[in-house]
């Protein structure tokens, strides 16, 4: 394998600015090892060979003229949800499948401008509904560290795609931790933003009051450029906020001095795997001899975030995705008699499971009669996590935990049980229901697989998160490798 | 609560999803087991808090009404699966008088 899929951007904008490599070259080198272990990891939908040539193009013209930044000629894979014009998007579902979006997102389009270079489009849960990506209207994604398990979800595909040195960076969404966890699963570092740091414009909406778009990485350097190249106003959103870009500062300066919160319930959630428990004690004790004070706190509603995250969610999604009903794009069952059985018979015909299970939870819990006890109910109880947290930051600067209670696990093994799926992220969601910024950044292994320390931050304190990640990452000595998957036996 | 057949066929009317042999148990078992997890949350006293519907600090952010460009009707249409005369077609709503 080429040295060249193992950069981090640093690294790579040192050789192309050297003129060491040009942005031709390191596309190339992305493409072989895509061509190489895709048809094992399969964290691609599709690829952009038309977009990758003239941006690497346009790249090393700018390079040779002496211009560009710290993103110029850097390879990028974008989630399937995010709208890149001319390109197939299709949210990882069958029903959008043909859809070329009119524009391009304001995330990935800053990052264009940044001068990024896109490989192509990847696999996720369909409409980000999973922790597996095994919802995918398509085919699974595989763990690069063990192909018979999954990348986590939703953003498998984008996290993969890293992990496996398909992409330098990626982009995903996050929602209840579909950033996070596919990143600590897959062992690299994966940042969702505060809610409205990074304009949502251009992605198809799941849940419009949790989502965000945030990068995968193989350093938290990097994931913190590729997170200040896409943050900021956007008028085209109108819940970006008109805030500073100050997401690096102080990036570098340490943990010394800092208090670290240690919640008690999310060490004692279900089904935490000592392995991973252990990895994280070992992770927190390091950030302690780093200079970090570290103290318990307590987020005494955590046994209730699950359940009102699978009402406010599901709601939302009901609404959002009433929209795709045959008439205006995507999949459409033409032989009907009247609208009301197109639109049936397309949505029956057009979502997979998890999504039809998700809008009849949503549309159930606003119903009429339901809505006060469910919908508004969990409302309030999201009102009581919000508090939760913002006790909690009136103790420490910052609160870190496990990012997922259990490493990758086995293909097929959690699709039967919803409720054991979700669970996958009972210590993310209280950050989307909170609005939150969190990192997760890989602390070690457990049965051979990623671990993934999560740094959770007050609102707008990306900074604070990146810091604490950083002195992590500085201290451990521990960086995102690129496994080498082989085919297993008995698989072609 | 578990969920009946009968909400079910309900909850799919509303939310546009056609049923097919096996759905109305499928999705009675199914959310029915999430049910039973959500109802926890009516253990939580909530008498006196407000709900939260979202965590942006701006309200009602108001724009110029300046006009601008938007897409073409040959954009708009560019992935309608049934266009005609520059409309979207859809199957007839009324029958006829």
């Amino acid at each position: 394998m080429s040295e060249l899929t193992e950069l981090t951007i640093s690294e790579a904008a040192r050789l192309l600015r050297l003129h060491s490599i040009s942005a031709g070259e390191l596309v190339t080198a992305h493409v072989k090892r895509i061509e190489d272990i895709d048809p094992l990891v399969r964290a691609y939908l599709r690829f952009t060979p038309e977009l990758w040539e003239k941006q690497a193009d346009e790249a090393d013209q700018k390079l040779s003229r002496g211009e560009g930044g710290p993103l110029t000629g850097i390879p990028v894979a974008v989630k399937d949800v995010l709208c890149v014009k001319g390109v197939e998007t299709t949210a990882g579902s069958r029903i959008l499948r043909g859809f070329k979006p009119p524009y391009t997102g304001t995330a990935v389009g800053r990052l264009f401008e940044a001068g990024a270079v896109m490989l192509g489009v990847t696999n996720c849960d369909e409409f980000a509904m999973g922790s597996s990506t095994e919802n995918s209207g398509y085919f699974p994604t595989h763990n690069p560290w063990d192909l018979d398990r999954v990348p986590g979800g939703s953003s498998g595909g984008s996290a993969a795609a890293v992990a496996a040195g398909e992409a330098m960076i990626s982009l995903g969404t996050d929602t209840g931790g579909s950033i996070r966890q596919p990143a600590a699963v897959c062992g690299v570092v994966g940042m969702k933003p505060t809610y409205g740091r990074v304009s949502r414009y251009g992605l198809i909406a799941f849940a419009s009051s949790l989502d965000q778009i945030g990068p995968f990485a193989r350093s938290v350097e990097d994931a913190s450029l590729v997170l200040e190249a896409m943050a900021g106003y956007d008028p085209l959103d109108a819940t970006s906020a008109e805030r500073p870009n100050d997401v690096r500062r102080d990036f570098d300066k340490g943990v010394k001095g800092m208090r670290l919160g240690v919640p008690y319930e999310y060490t004692q959630v279900e089904g935490m795997e000592r392995g991973v428990a252990d990895a994280v004690d070992v992770a927190i004790k390091t950030l302690e001899k780093a200079g970090a004070e570290i103290v318990e706190v307590n987020l005494p509603h955590t046994d209730y975030g699950l359940a009102a995250y699978y009402i406010i969610a599901p709601a939302e999604c009901s609404s959002n995705l009433a929209r795709f009903d045959g008439v205006k794009y995507g999949m459409s069952v033409q032989d009907v008699d009247n609208i009301t059985e197109m639109y049936m018979r397309t949505r029956r015909e057009g979502f997979g499971t998890e999504v039809r299970r998700r809008i009849m939870l949503g549309t159930y819990a606003l119903s009429s009669g339901y809505y006060d006890a469910y919908y508004l109910k969990a409302q309030k109880v999201r009102t009581l996590i919000k508090r939760d947290f913002d006790d909690a930051f009136s103790k420490c600067d910052a609160i870190v935990s496990a990012t997922s209670p259990v490493v990758a696990f086995p293909l097929g093994s959690r699709t039967e049980n919803p409720l054991s799926m979700y669970l996958c992220d009972v210590l993310t969601l209280g950050g989307n229901l909170a609005g939150l910024p969190g990192i997760s950044v890989p602390c070690g292994m457990s049965q051979g697989l990623p671990v993934g320390l999560q740094v959770l931050a007050p609102q707008w304190r990306e900074d604070v998160a990146l810091r604490v990640a950083r002195a992590y990452e500085a201290a451990s000595g521990v960086r995102a490798e690129v496994p080498s998957p082989r085919s297993p036996q008995g698989r072609g | 609560m578990p969920l009946t057949r009968a909400q079910v066929r309900h909850v799919a009317q509303l939310a546009r999803i056609g049923l097919e042999a096996g759905d109305e148990e499928f999705y009675a078992d199914q959310l029915s087991g999430i049910l039973e997890h959500i109802d926890r949350l009516q253990e939580v006293p909530t008498d006196d808090i407000a709900p939260t519907a979202q965590v942006v600090e701006v309200t009602n952010p108001l724009r110029e009404d300046v006009p601008r460009p938007g897409l073409t009707q040959e954009e708009a249409l560019a992935n309608a699966p049934a266009p005609v005369n520059g409309f979207f077609r859809v199957p007839s709503i009324q029958e006829e008088a």
